[in-house]
């Protein structure tokens, strides 16, 4: 301690540490504490407050998880959201290949920006971009009716199927930017090798190259499955009233004034995110500090 | 065996091409359509050239007004960030003590939570612990939260291969260990600087979950947007999409440009330096 004292100084050492408490206090863990302790209150006007009805129950999650129309929801937010993440990883593995066994480094650096430049825009203006092309009256349903695939409308948004294709492209970036990251410290002699030992290029993919992309991979699913399941933007906008997502239901909540019951909600969120990354490190096999780097 | 090489090749290419085809058709689809006179934002029906919707765009004082707020909001995130993601990576770098794989954990989580779940934990907070409903300095508490971890990431970056040695000359040559800050690790940490707020500005400024709970009833530039895009979108929309998306590339090349122009200076100078040692 006294060698930081002599390096920082006593106001270095003051500044560091008042900073990085209130950061940790007063930004993050306070509002989450008492965030979780909402969650397990029920919700009562304020004159109740300490009141021999304010304690705390599992009510809220009772509603959260055994109410059929929230169960649904929340279940459906758990199958599109690994839906996107399998989506997201067949359309960006190839991409992510391609550019990591680009030799030409100019050419490469080219094409990063090119894959950058969209994630530039604004987040609500990219899935805005495709309600133009899904919507009721859409680009989509005006080119499909008129080649005679479709006799009348169909109806992207309230299908879910707006919600995946935006939550898809929207997140695509955190897919592609691990993999590619994971496969440019792939030795290219090895997949020579390979396929001069008469490997299938299948097999190269799956005994060479997979293998050496497992951290990237498991960094990229995680990143890309937590955005999906926490957007709110793209189901708000790509999703109808017959679609609605995990989230939507928090922020019904926050609106109404309820936010004991919003905090379950939120808090349920969190919990599954924490499961997801549990099971795809198991899956994988992978610890927390292959992915973390 | 040629032949399927080539094959596989043309196959990788035409993939990339319409990779590249999806990520960019509805951005222009989207652009063109603030051109077209039609009174909602589409290309088919097309009713002829207009600049209209940018007039109608920019006569909107609530826009100006968001504008406005987002600056606010996105320079004080700035400030509080750099403050705060500063302080963190310097303790991170020098902290060689147990606990310290914890705190580094409670440190990055922030990134990993769900934007609303910040939003809605802060709003809950300052409305209990101080009742302060929404406004944008909770947004800005709210955003500095995460975008703090994401600057501290970057300074950490650039500590990791500095030489700390340097330090110790400077302090055994006499320097007061504020002396040491201003003028040996300052400028070593510059281009992290330079990077953290552009970085910490960016992602306030794009910002909209965290700040759809904590705001209240200011509007950001998204907030404002989203608004929009709930009642009656019209082809004015687009038009700010476009403006938006045209600062938004011109702030990236000049970044760009500025980071090459930098980069070629210092390459020539420690070129510069190398001929000096070789002559003498």
């Amino acid at each position: 301690m006294s060698s930081a004292l002599t390096r920082f100084g006593r106001l270095g050492l003051a500044y560091i540490f008042t900073a990085t408490g209130l950061w940790l206090l007063v930004l993050m863990l306070l509002p989450l504490i008492v965030t979780i302790d909402y969650a397990f209150r029920p919700f009562l006007p304020p004159v109740d407050w300490g009141g021999p009805n304010d304690r705390y129950t599992f009510d809220n999650f009772a509603v959260v998880l055994l109410n059929k129309f929230n169960q649904t929801i929340f279940l459906k937010t758990i199958w599109a959201s690994v839906l996107v993440t399998v989506l997201s990883l067949a359309a960006c593995y190839p991409v992510a290949y391609t550019l990591a066994r680009e030799k030409r480094s100019g050419r490469a650096r080219w094409l990063a920006i090119a894959l950058i430049i969209p994630f530039l825009v604004n987040e609500l203006l990219r899935a805005f971009a495709w309600q133009l092309l899904l919507s009721y009256k859409g680009l989509f349903n005006q080119v499909l009716m008129s080649l005679g695939f479709i006799s009348e409308p169909f109806d992207f948004i309230n299908k879910n199927v707006g919600v995946i294709v935006g939550l898809v492209y929207t997140y695509l970036l955190f897919m592609i930017l691990p993999l590619y990251t994971a496969l440019e410290s792939l030795d290219p002699n090895l997949v020579d090798a390979a396929r001069d030992l008469g490997a299938p290029w299948w097999r190269i993919h799956w005994d060479v190259v997979l293998p050496h992309a497992k951290p990237g991979l498991a960094n990229g699913c995680i990143v890309t499955f937590m955005l999906a399941a926490g957007s709110f933007a793209v189901p708000q906008l790509l999703g109808g009233t017959g679609s609605l997502w995990f989230t939507q239901l928090i922020y019904n909540q926050f609106n109404a004034i309820n936010w004991n019951m919003g905090a379950a909600y939120a808090f349920c969120l969190v919990i599954l995110c924490l499961v997801f990354i549990v099971i795809v490190m198991w899956l994988l096999r992978v610890r927390l500090s292959d992915i973390a780097r | 065996m040629m032949l399927m090489e080539r094959l596989g090749r043309f196959c990788a290419r035409a993939y990339l091409g319409l990779f590249f085809a999806y990520l960019f058709a509805p951005l222009f689809y989207m652009i063109a359509a603030a051109f077209n006179r039609s009174s909602v934002p589409t290309l088919s029906p097309w009713r002829g050239f207009t600049l209209h919707w940018f007039a109608v765009a920019w006569q909107d004082d609530r826009l100006w007004q968001a504008l406005g707020t987002s600056f606010l909001v996105g320079c004080a995130v700035v400030v509080l960030s750099i403050t705060l993601g500063l302080a963190g990576a310097l303790l991170m770098s020098r902290l060689k003590a147990r606990g310290r794989g914890l705190l580094y954990a409670l440190l990055v989580a922030p990134v990993l939570m769900p934007g609303i779940v910040i939003g809605l934990s802060t709003a809950i907070f300052w409305d209990r612990a101080a009742q302060v409903s929404g406004f944008w300095g909770l947004a800005v508490l709210g955003q500095s939260s995460f975008i703090s971890t994401y600057c501290m990431l970057i300074f950490m970056a650039r500590l990791q291969r500095f030489d700390e040695t340097l330090e110790e000359a400077a302090l055994d040559l006499g320097a007061s260990p504020r002396q040491v800050f201003w003028t040996v690790t300052l400028p070593y940490l510059r281009p992290a600087l330079f990077s953290a707020v552009a970085l910490a500005f960016i992602q306030s400024f794009e910002n909209y979950n965290t700040t759809l709970f904590s705001i209240g009833i200011d509007e950001t530039l998204p907030i404002y947007i989203a608004g929009k895009l709930r009642v009656g979108v019209t082809p004015a929309i687009n038009a700010v999409a476009c403006a938006m998306i045209a600062a938004t590339l011109l702030a990236g090349l000049s970044f760009e440009l500025a980071r090459l122009y930098r980069r070629k200076r210092s390459r020539s100078r420690s070129r510069r330096i190398g001929h000096q040692a070789a002559s003498s």
